[in-house]
């Protein structure tokens, strides 16, 4: 009897070292099994990313719809192209929507944020975003900003 | 002494049918000789009782013959087979052969008396456990202590956890069992009892018994055969008649219980007048 | 004079040498010596009950706490930047780099290496080693190395369920009390943390600790002089140089996983 609740709370208490990795995998590291499967693929180019990495999210009036799956320098525009994956269940980004990169709060991650224009088409896998607007860098602005505070 | 037939008013001594030999051997540990270049041979069927006084590494001869530690030089047979040279995996078989009772009783303190006795069992055969059951029972008959199946090492007395630890060492029925100091720290009646029980065991089952002892009228009691040990050395051995007749002075302190002899009561220090008339504080 | 203390700093030298020999002798000899699969599992199960379930509660509890102080810690200074909205990233990063397996290898050092050190010396004491022995079972693998795998098997798992209760700790300050919106503070960490750099590196750690840890209080009580004094001299040396060799190490596996040194 005595082994037996031995053998019980050893058994619970190696089923909660696995949720407890489970946990951290899924909710805590956002590791999904299958990536969203069923999504489509997203193409748009900035001028310059900023801070933006992989994995950094896509979203849409606030709401995620999407992840940046890989970044890299477009050799012959010379910008950088961002590829993004976006829910299966969003199928409705209008073929105008502009994307630009915001950060959350002053410091925060960086993010892309999607605008929706009022085209009847929508983009499908593989489309491009043409309408982009690069991240706002910092030192830019404190540059501007001082630049106009000598002209003045 | 030394003389491989001692003999007795024209009785042969116990010494021709011999189950463990040691020839020739030094144990040091650290700087001090525990044993110097002694030799005994301990007869088989018979109890035979290794004496000395406290601090004479009695118990470490026992270590030796179980292959716990290895001398230095000389050899330990036990049926011809030399202990010390043995691998790691002969000398656990032939451990198989050997049980060892010991000064604490060394019971696992995590099982209770029936699993004690049945852990040797268990690890060495693979007997059914039905049968083990009636093994165990059957030992613990012989130790008197069958009511006691169910309890925790924790809730037994002494005397009661020697019993039981000798029950588990000859669980496997063994050809020597070896008793580490069986009587110290016991009262009278325990004692009694445990003189009884190694008596009857060794009759009744037919091993060969070796008892470290320094308790001399129980061990004179029992014993077939006495070695007894002093610096290292084998100073006086015999049957328990030939040890009373013994005059060595070495050995009448010991048997008699005289408190200084050879075996100074004082322990080494500078003359008393001496250091008293120094005065001073100790620093 | 000098000669004497040179001597002496010699003699030590090489007895330190020595008990990293015997040391090194135990391990190899409880893990080459690998009990039977079928002996084993019933003794495993029971030491895992010994060092880990019952070191679950002040694993449990530090998380917490220390999840807690963590997530009011981070929003405290975060505030003043604009950007409470980290703390769960923070907070996250903090636990499952450093954190999770540290804290949880001292308290395991404290718990469960003390108890393996003060268990295993007293069986030295009581003669039950040397009667394992003699009844002709190796004590290596009897008691050794059931033990040795418990450790190893429960400092992850202990050392996981440290950070988890800990992020959820912080949670429930962050969110729950101070108020930033619970989805910033979970997607922020989403991002932040990465499975193979932060969890994989963080388990790795604790793996090593819980090794380490479980190797020391294993020496120790094997090793130690079989007297109330030797066991609890022992004891102390068990929590002292688990806790030193912990945070020792720590730095080493950090500055390999996380620096470019």
């Amino acid at each position: 009897m005595r082994i037996r609740t031995v053998e019980i709370s050893v058994g619970i208490f190696m089923l909660l070292g696995f949720v407890a990795l489970i946990l951290l995998a899924l909710n805590v590291s956002g590791l999904t099994l299958k990536p969203k499967a069923g999504g489509y693929t997203l193409y748009a180019s900035f001028e310059n990313i900023g801070g933006l990495t992989q994995r950094a999210k896509v979203s849409m009036s606030g709401v995620q719809i999407g992840e940046v799956r890989s970044i890299r320098l477009d050799p012959q525009m010379l910008m950088a192209e961002v590829e993004m994956s976006i829910f299966a269940d969003v199928d409705f980004i209008s073929a105008d929507s502009s994307a630009m990169i915001l950060t959350s709060g002053l410091l925060g991650q960086q993010y892309i944020g999607i605008v929706p224009g009022g085209d009847m088409d929508v983009l499908g896998d593989g489309d491009f975003i043409f309408n982009t607007q690069s991240a706002l860098v910092l030192e830019d602005l404190v540059g501007k900003f001082l630049m106009n505070q000598v002209s003045e | 002494m030394g003389q491989d037939k001692p003999v007795v008013d024209g009785k042969a001594l116990p010494l021709d049918d011999i189950i463990v030999e040691i020839r020739n051997m030094t144990f040091t540990r650290g700087s001090r000789k525990i044993f110097d270049d002694i030799s005994l041979k301990i007869p088989r069927g018979k109890v035979t009782a290794i004496m000395g006084p406290s601090g004479t590494g009695k118990t470490t001869l026992l270590k030796l013959i179980g292959g716990q530690l290895r001398p230095d030089t000389g050899e330990i047979l036990l049926d011809g087979q030399n202990i010390p040279k043995l691998n790691r995996k002969d000398l656990f078989i032939v451990r198989e052969r050997m049980g060892m009772l010991f000064q604490s009783g060394a019971l696992f303190t995590d099982m209770n008396v029936f699993d004690n006795i049945a852990f040797p069992i268990r690890v060495h055969t693979e007997l059914p456990e039905v049968m083990i059951r009636d093994i165990v029972l059957m030992k613990l008959q012989a130790v008197g202590l069958r009511g006691a199946v169910s309890l925790m090492p924790s809730e037994l007395s002494g005397g009661m956890a020697r019993r039981v630890a000798l029950a588990r060492a000859i669980s496997l029925d063994p050809d020597i069992v070896m008793y580490d100091e069986p009587f110290t720290g016991q009262d009278p009646i325990a004692m009694g009892v445990l003189v009884n029980l190694i008596k009857r065991l060794n009759q009744a089952l037919g091993h060969t018994s070796i008892i470290v002892s320094h308790d001399i009228q129980e061990t004179l009691s029992i014993a077939d055969y006495i070695y007894v040990l002093s610096d290292g050395k084998i100073i006086a051995e015999g049957t328990p008649e030939m040890l009373k007749q013994q005059d060595s002075e070495q050995v009448r302190q010991f048997v008699d219980g005289l408190p200084d002899g050879p075996v100074p009561f004082h322990y080494p220090a500078p003359d008393l007048l001496d250091e008293l008339m120094a005065g001073g504080v100790f620093k | 004079m000098i000669l004497d203390n040179i001597q002496r700093l010699g003699h030590r030298t090489l007895s330190k040498c020595a008990a990293f020999g015997r040391s090194g002798q135990i391990l190899f000899q409880s893990i080459v010596a690998r009990p039977a699969p079928m002996m084993m599992l019933p003794l495993l199960i029971k030491q895992i009950y010994f060092i880990g379930v019952l070191s679950l509660v002040i694993i449990v509890v530090s998380g917490a706490f220390i999840g807690m102080v963590l997530g009011l810690q981070g929003y405290t200074i975060l505030v003043d930047y604009g950007s409470e909205q980290a703390v769960g990233q923070m907070v996250a990063l903090s636990l499952l780099r450093e954190l999770a397996p540290v804290v949880t290898a001292l308290l395991f050092a404290g718990r469960a290496g003390s108890a393996l050190t003060a268990e295993i010396g007293l069986m030295k004491a009581t003669e039950q080693l040397a009667s394992l022995e003699m009844i002709g079972v190796d004590p290596y693998r009897r008691i050794i190395a059931p033990r040795l795998y418990a450790g190893f098997i429960c400092m992850p798992l202990l050392s996981m369920i440290f950070a988890v209760v800990g992020i959820w700790g912080a949670a429930v300050v962050a969110v729950d009390w101070l108020g930033i919106y619970s989805g910033a503070y979970w997607a922020n960490m989403q991002q932040a943390v990465d499975f193979r750099e932060d969890v994989i590196n963080g388990l790795i750690k604790a793996v090593v600790f819980g090794f380490i840890v479980t190797w020391i209080a294993v020496y120790q009580g094997y090793d130690c002089v079989p007297t109330s004094e030797g066991i609890s001299q022992a004891t102390t040396r068990t929590v002292v140089y688990a806790s030193l060799a912990v945070l020792g190490f720590d730095f080493v596996l950090t500055a390999l996983m996380f620096g470019d040194l």
